[in-house]
């Protein structure tokens, strides 16, 4: 499944579309610490995470994430909104918890 | 080294705006090269944790990055405050950011433990109230 098509499930609401929405999105990974999330998100996962600061923004870049997904409501802070337009990543955003947000893009991906 | 490339960055010290910039700009000229991506991201991620802490802890500084065919070298110097007890910072969870920092998903305690994990050899200079000096290197 690419970004885009996991966009047209209007499951999660688009904060930001970004540039590669041609991407595929590999698996899920959920984390809010941001020193596990570099280490451990892998090329092309869905991120999952309450924390909408813009280092969320950098780890996501570095670590080539796919897209990043906001649970909880959370909001991506000025900064951050700006930064993901900039960089061209793409931000979803749910009132699902993590885990159940986690659990609908793995349904969609299995 | 005469066919070494060299980028220098500065960073500024608790601007966490900016925080990552010298990371992806890095990131994505190592890319350009043509470098594999199993050692873009490790430099990636060992740099960007070096970054995080001269933002934190030292008032910023300044990373050379030099690239040889053989490694990838990555040089953190800061005048902060020095590392008091470089065993105990090389601990996975331990940390002494502030609670501010850790707000921001930081102060987990893997910053220089994912520097170790990342980079395949790593060397730690530092004097009490001079600064730190970090060099990182990673092969190709």
């Amino acid at each position: 499944m690419t970004v885009a098509e996991l966009i047209n499930k209007d499951i999660f609401k688009v904060l930001v579309e970004g540039e590669e929405t041609s991407a595929d999105i590999s698996k899920v990974f959920c984390c809010d610490l941001l020193s596990i999330a570099m280490s451990r998100a892998s090329a092309g996962c869905a991120w999952v995470t309450v924390m909408g600061n813009i280092n969320t923004l950098a780890v996501a870049t570095l670590t080539d994430a796919a897209c990043i997904i906001l649970a909880e409501g959370i909001d991506l802070d000025d900064a951050a909104l700006l930064k993901a337009k900039e960089e061209g990543i793409t931000v979803l955003q749910t009132e699902l918890p993590v885990f159940e947000a986690a659990l609908a893009v793995h349904e969609l991906l299995v | 080294m005469s066919d070494a490339l060299k980028f220098t960055y500065e960073i500024s010290g608790d601007d966490f705006t900016r925080a990552g910039e010298a990371s992806g700009d890095a990131k994505r000229k190592l890319k350009q090269l043509g470098i594999s991506p199993e050692a873009v991201r490790k430099v990636a991620i060992a740099m960007y944790e070096g970054e995080i802490n001269m933002v934190i802890h030292a008032d910023g500084g300044k990373i050379d990055v030099i690239i040889t065919p053989e490694a990838i070298t990555m040089i953190l110097a800061d005048k902060g405050p020095g590392i008091k007890d470089i065993e105990k910072a090389m601990q996975a969870g331990y940390s002494t950011a502030p609670d501010n920092i850790r707000a921001l998903g930081f102060g987990a305690g893997m910053g220089l433990p994912n520097m170790k994990k990342y980079s395949d050899e790593m060397d730690i200079q530092t004097e009490i109230g001079v600064g730190t000096t970090v060099t990182m290197k990673v092969f190709i």
